[in-house]
């Protein structure tokens, strides 16, 4: 019998090498169109720009990684921390947050009219902050990656055995030599991969810089594009742009490959190992005060995110016809990029492992390899290069802007690919270990299979998984700020125009209700991993 | 030969000159069980023991040679078209469906069960000791009482085959011994052919089986259970057993 699972694969393959590989050619094709016109993109301004992305990366790396090392340290040594769990939870919130969201967020405490500013002028000085430039990318940037930093790397110290702290506690080794000996080597397998995946989250970053770059100083590639495109209709330094940010994604990319990858954060909160020492009382106070100076700086700009946006005219907000429109539109859209994001991503991972299954003890060949990296073609080509290309192939056939709902559908969709692959390849694949000979002798197959086997197992996976991309489309700029227009207007959109039309008050309240969506939405995706990994530790029937 | 009593529901099994490679080993299988008898399968890790069970079931596709159960040739079918019943060491039951679901299953894999099929699976789960734990799920069972779930379908499919691979490997010594008990009774009482899996020599001997001793990937020794383990054992088979513990 012909298995429709490969085929399943082939079509998810072609939709992602269409949407990703369109795009190109069509970026090739211009730029091959555009001859001298496209070299002479090529100047002083493109590579102010590259060097500019690069070094906010950089530092905006060095920085989260920096301050996340003592910060995992005081949390590893300490598992009765006051509120531990709790700080945990919250350091997972700015990944939950939509970037627009926490740009508010962040610029209600460092901003001219922010917290800080307030603290300056009651303490007499004379100081206004600003936000806008190189800082204010790189607050951000620390705001979303310290956190993440800090979780992969606790998640990475927790794997140290726990007869290590049983030998250092019996040997008497100092603090200096438990960090030397065996901490830093488990901080040190893992830094590269965490620092690459931040290097890489701030390199293709866009809505940040959008917001709080401040002009031609300050601009990355993936703003630059979006200007080009937006506001000068240039097509040539759109094409030059997006090139030079191919090759850096794909060299960042190659080089992360070779770092390996940081060890998986779980979507669950683990208990640490216990320890036997006891810390000096140096230690505890150094340590609590980096805990606590961390928690500041991630809390605060979450509170004013909230503080702000209740401080907004809601009730004037929701009555607003905009408003519901742009809210139902997000739903809509968000719900059809999660759904098809589940429908490529179940098709890869269905086809990879009935693949992997059949060939036995051979090698992958190289549909099955395709399959497999499939889902992470996104991650090679970012988003707004997706968009870009296919805002200038499309340009030639018809108004790009009315493609606006399809093309946000479709990348939004893609770049929720390799999150929801993630979630559902452990579950199908161990499912299918345990299944597929039994199923196989009892003759359980085609709809009776998905009945009574498949669904009953794979529907949390895909719940959490349906969630998760949701969120991440909610939450999207990038694609819209591209294709949206007066009859197409996502909540991040329209949040976007209220900010550039200078109601800071009613931005506030729209960022609140965009914050709140996606935290919903993520709570109910981690609720259902939450409760997916205890399955998995009980399911041993 | 055999010690257990026959009836005419088992079937003969007969491995006709089977070959199988195994990454970088090649397996050789020449073997016939005869109909309504326990063998027990024995030898070292990688010998190729579990290879020869999913060979009978369907698992594993022969290279070359024929396998034959009740002098049909079923080398090439499907594992649900072979007139066999597999247990395994664990993953035998579905997590998420209740013992009567898991059970029910063998009898109509679309779970469109008439009064007939619903009497046949209550008695066998009867049979094996588990009446009062119906709707129980396998995160509710012992270990033990999983594996008398995988016995009760096994029951339901009503196949003249049942294979074990090491099905009870991971029980306790009386618990184990409960369970050869329960499918030493089950063999007599149907006259299926049992083929089981075992790293313990002295299962073959608690059920007075044949044994047959494997080594890479070929048939060393087969014959009586309490022949081959007495003294007079091949070299291999008494290496294999240490010798001073070959009289077990």
């Amino acid at each position: 019998m012909i298995s429709l699972k490969p085929l399943a694969g082939a079509l998810a393959l072609a939709f992602l090498t269409v949407l990703a590989g369109g795009a190109g050619l069509s970026l090739a094709v211009e730029a091959l169109r555009g001859g001298t016109e496209g070299f002479a993109a090529f100047d002083g301004y493109l590579w102010r720009i590259a060097r500019f992305t690069l070094l906010q990366a950089l530092l905006s790396t060095l920085l989260s990684v920096g301050f996340a090392i003592p910060l995992a340290r005081a949390l590893y040594t300490h598992p009765d921390f006051p509120g531990r769990a709790m700080i945990l939870r919250l350091f997972a919130l700015p990944l939950a947050l939509p970037a627009l969201v926490a740009v508010l967020g962040v610029t209600s405490i460092y901003g001219r009219n922010g917290l800080l500013a307030a603290l300056f002028n009651w303490l007499g000085l004379e100081t206004i902050p600003n936000i806008y430039g190189l800082t204010g990318i790189l607050i951000a940037h620390v705001f979303f990656n310290l956190p993440l930093a800090t979780r992969l790397l606790l998640s990475s110290m927790d794997s140290i055995p726990e007869d290590y702290w049983k030998l250092t506690s019996q040997l008497g080794m100092g603090e200096w030599a438990r960090f030397r000996l065996i901490e830093w080597p488990v901080i040190l397998r893992n830094i590269s991969g965490i620092a690459g995946l931040i290097f890489m989250l701030c390199i293709t970053s866009f809505t940040v810089v959008l917001t709080l770059g401040g002009g031609p100083r300050a601009t990355t590639l993936e703003v630059a594009i979006y200007q080009s495109l937006h506001f000068d209709f240039d097509i040539a330094r759109a094409v030059s742009l997006t090139l030079v940010q191919l090759c850096l994604t794909i060299a960042v990319l190659s080089i992360l490959s070779l770092s390996g990858r940081p060890t998986e954060e779980g979507f669950s909160l683990r208990t640490t190992t216990r320890r036997f020492d006891q810390p000096t009382l140096r230690t505890c106070l150094l340590n609590a005060a980096t805990i606590i100076l961390g928690l500041f700086f991630v809390a605060l700009p979450i509170a004013g995110t909230v503080v702000s946006g209740l401080a907004a005219d809601l009730g004037r907000l929701l009555g607003e016809w905009i408003v519901w429109r742009a809210i139902l539109t997000s739903i809509v859209l968000g719900a059809s990029a999660a759904a098809l994001a589940l429908a490529i991503s179940l098709a890869l991972v269905v086809a990879r492992e009935y693949l992997a299954s059949r060939r036995g003890y051979a090698s992958p060949k190289l549909f099955e390899r395709a399959v497999d990296r499939g889902a992470s073609l996104i991650i090679v080509i970012p988003p707004i290069v997706i968009g870009s290309g296919w805002f200038i192939l499309s340009r030639h056939f018809v108004d790009p802007f009315s493609l606006a709902p399809f093309m946000v559908v479709g990348v939004n969709a893609a770049m929720a690919v390799p999150f929801a692959f993630r979630i559902l390849r452990p579950t199908w694949d161990t499912a299918a270990s345990r299944h597929n000979r039994l199923c196989a002798q009892l003759g359980i197959a085609g709809w009776n299979r998905l009945r009574l086997i498949d669904w009953p197992v794979l529907k949390r996976p895909l719940s959490v998984a349906f969630a998760f991309a949701m969120a991440l489309s909610l939450g999207d700029l990038g694609t819209i700020a591209l294709f949206g227009n007066n009859s197409i207007q996502t909540l991040p959109y329209l949040l976007l125009q209220r900010m550039g039309s200078y109601r800071t008050q009613d931005a506030a309240g729209l960022a609140l209700i965009l914050g709140v969506l996606c935290l919903l939405l993520m709570i109910a995706a981690d609720r259902g991993a939450g409760t997916l990994a205890k399955r998995e530790v009980a399911n041993i029937g | 030969m055999a010690k257990r009593a026959r009836t005419k529901d088992g079937a003969a099994i007969r491995l006709d000159a089977v070959d199988f490679d195994y990454a970088d080993m090649s397996m050789h299988f020449d073997l016939t069980i005869e109909p309504s008898t326990v063998t027990a399968i024995i030898g070292p890790s990688g010998a190729g023991k579990s290879t020869l069970l999913n060979l009978i079931a369907g698992f594993e596709t022969a290279k070359s040679g024929r396998i034959l159960i009740g002098g049909t040739d079923i080398t090439r079918a499907a594992p649900s078209q072979r007139p066999v019943s597999m247990v395994f060491q664990d993953n035998n039951l579905f997590a998420h469906l209740d013992v009567t679901t898991n059970v029910g299953l063998g009898r109509k894999p679309n779970l469109g069960l008439d009064e007939i099929d619903k009497a046949a699976v209550a008695e066998a789960i009867d049979k094996v000791g588990l009446s009062g734990k119906e709707r129980r799920k396998p995160e509710a069972l012992s270990g033990g009482e999983r594996q008398r779930v995988a016995i009760a379908r096994a029951l339901v499919r009503n196949q003249p085959v049942l294979l074990l691979d090491e099905a009870f490997a991971s029980l306790g010594p009386a618990l184990r011994h409960e369970m050869l008990d329960l499918v030493g009774a089950l063999q007599e009482e149907t006259g299926m052919t049992v083929v089981m899996v075992t790293h313990y020599p002295g299962d073959a001997l608690r059920l007075q089986s044949l044994l047959v001793f494997l080594d890479n990937g070929e048939v060393v020794a087969s014959g009586p259970a309490a022949d081959l383990l007495s003294t007079r054992a091949p070299t291999l088979l008494r290496k294999y057993l240490g010798a001073e513990d070959s009289a077990l």
